[in-house]
């Protein structure tokens, strides 16, 4: 399943982005950040102890089974008196759980998490990237392997002359894509796909901010 | 190969003769001074002279200013133009700028990932990449078009090359690559700094056995060694790089006063080796601040005087 991969704000940031409040609500979610462990109830009650050390009064806090979910706010109702009652919600959830929560609630709110990227565990406690959300998906003469999103420089025609024993020449903890791209290909006996020319991007495929309608 | 464009390099290289280039790093300021020193310490040993553009991701002087620095002290450039921070818009509008010079040689790269320089914070781009560069300048220069497809007036006349690492892993993909750019219209090849020679001759045997050596010139990387602190730190810091153990050796078992003329000394070999290796075309001599070296390896080497074309 694919997950929303997100990191902890400093919590500098987070008190700067929460000054002049005084009581806060706070809200995690059961789903992909309950996965990474940056907002399930664990991380959430450790944010209430540290907010309450610093002044704060929480008024409550919950953790949502999916915040980016529109039921989201009917079982936001259950607070409706400590929601009420805070001058900011503080949101530890990637930013789809916050803009659900910002639009259906339309109220103050602080997200506490980075959203970093849209990856799945590929190991136990490790993510890794796997869609950019090009548009154009060239993955089919890959291996299936993107290059688009496992190759640091995004480069669609072959490595760069700084892949070094596999791994990526700015990070050892990554594997080079295109080495990874080669052995795949390799082992299916389809190294000719690596010949083929790959034309530059259509970034017009769906320009940014993207938006779809089902064709009527 | 017959020569298609007016460039000097191009010209040499055409006719038969080994083309040598150099390298001038623009200064992290905006002394043009500097670049016109460099640039006089290379006049007449070498036939064009490249011109970095923002290396290791450091912020310098432009590529194309700087070469035009040198063109009016009548050197031949080498515009270099990494696709890490312009779009396709910017890399056209460039090339134009540089055209309206009558500078007639780039040299298309991805350029170093932005980590490494000093604004590690920054954005990539890489809306295209090097070897869309290249087919790109190519469609500018041949069909006389944009890469949008209208057309050109007074086209750029670039004589076009690349860069090619042959000693980046796996090495199987290093010959398939060539070949690429090769197909996308590269006509001149510079490569990493050899010090491995054994591995860059077999990568040339791949080459010449594909028939790549017909359709490209292939200008060797060469990089004198400072010291032995140098050696090492390009075997062990530098990826991509291969320096052999007994290349390190060398190095280390000569007195340290002696050690920049020992780098010298193997640079000059190397060039001596490599003019023998059927398939390279040229010398691509990247003294790292070190230009005023460069004459003395292009004399020792044979390489000079240099040919005179029209």
């Amino acid at each position: 399943m694919i997950r929303s991969i997100t990191q902890q704000k400093p919590i500098e940031e987070i008190e700067q982005l929460l000054e002049g409040t005084g009581r806060v609500f706070i809200i995690g979610c059961g789903t992909c950040v309950t996965l990474t462990q940056t907002g399930g109830m664990a991380q959430v009650e450790a944010m209430k102890n540290l907010l309450s050390e610093k002044g704060k009064v929480v008024t409550g806090m919950t953790v949502v089974p999916v915040a980016c979910d529109n039921l989201t706010a009917d079982i936001l109702k259950e607070f409706q008196g400590p929601l009420k009652q805070a001058d900011a919600i503080l949101i530890m959830t990637c930013a789809f759980g916050v803009q659900t929560i910002a639009r259906q609630l339309q109220r103050f709110v602080v997200p506490a998490l980075n959203t970093m990227c849209i990856g799945k565990e590929t190991g136990a406690g490790e993510f890794n990237e796997v869609c950019k959300q090009c548009g154009t998906c060239i993955i089919g003469e890959t291996g299936g392997i993107c290059p688009v999103t496992a190759c640091h420089k995004g480069l669609v025609n072959g490595p760069c002359g700084g892949t070094n024993e596999g791994k990526c020449e700015i990070d050892s903890n990554k594997d080079c894509a295109w080495t990874m791209i080669y052995n795949r290909l390799k082992d299916l006996d389809r190294i000719d796909a690596m010949r083929k020319y790959q034309k530059p991007r259509n970034h017009l495929g769906e320009p940014s901010p993207g938006k779809f309608r089902i064709p009527a | 190969m017959n020569a298609k464009t007016p460039s000097k390099l191009e010209k040499i290289m055409a006719a038969g003769h080994f083309g040598v280039t150099s390298e001038c790093g623009p200064p992290r300021g905006s002394d043009p001074d500097v670049i016109r020193k460099k640039g006089e310490l290379l006049k007449g040993y070498v036939d064009a002279v490249n011109v970095t553009d923002n290396q290791t991701s450091v912020v310098r002087t432009s590529s194309l200013a700087a070469c035009i620095h040198l063109k009016l002290i009548g050197l031949e450039p080498v515009l270099q133009m990494v696709t890490r921070d312009r779009n396709r818009i910017a890399l056209q509008s460039d090339i134009l700028g540089a055209a309206s010079f009558d500078i007639h040689n780039m040299l298309c790269l991805s350029g170093d990932h932005q980590s490494f320089g000093d604004n590690p914070q920054g954005q990539n781009v890489h809306d295209l990449d090097s070897m869309q560069l290249i087919q790109t300048v190519r469609k500018m220069r041949d069909e006389g078009k944009f890469l949008g497809g209208d057309e050109i007036k007074r086209p750029p006349k670039m004589f076009v090359g690349a860069a090619e690492n042959p000693f980046a892993d796996p090495f199987e993909i290093r010959a398939i690559r060539l070949g690429k750019k090769v197909e996308a219209g590269a006509e001149f090849i510079q490569t990493q700094c050899i010090y491995n020679l054994d591995k860059f001759e077999e990568w040339v045997r791949q080459a010449r056995d594909r028939g790549l050596t017909e359709k490209v010139f292939i200008m060797a990387g060469i990089t004198p060694l400072k010291s032995v602190g140098m050696a090492k730190y390009m075997k062990n810091r530098v990826p991509g790089m291969d320096v052999p153990d007994d290349v390190v050796k060398r190095m280390a078992d000569t007195p340290k006063e002696k050690q920049a003329e020992e780098g010298v000394k193997i640079c000059i070999e190397t060039i001596q080796r490599l003019k023998e290796c059927k398939g390279v075309s040229g010398f691509h001599i990247m003294a790292i601040e070190w230009e005023e070296k460069v004459p003395d390896i292009v004399k020792e080497a044979g390489l000079y005087p240099r040919p005179q074309v029209d």
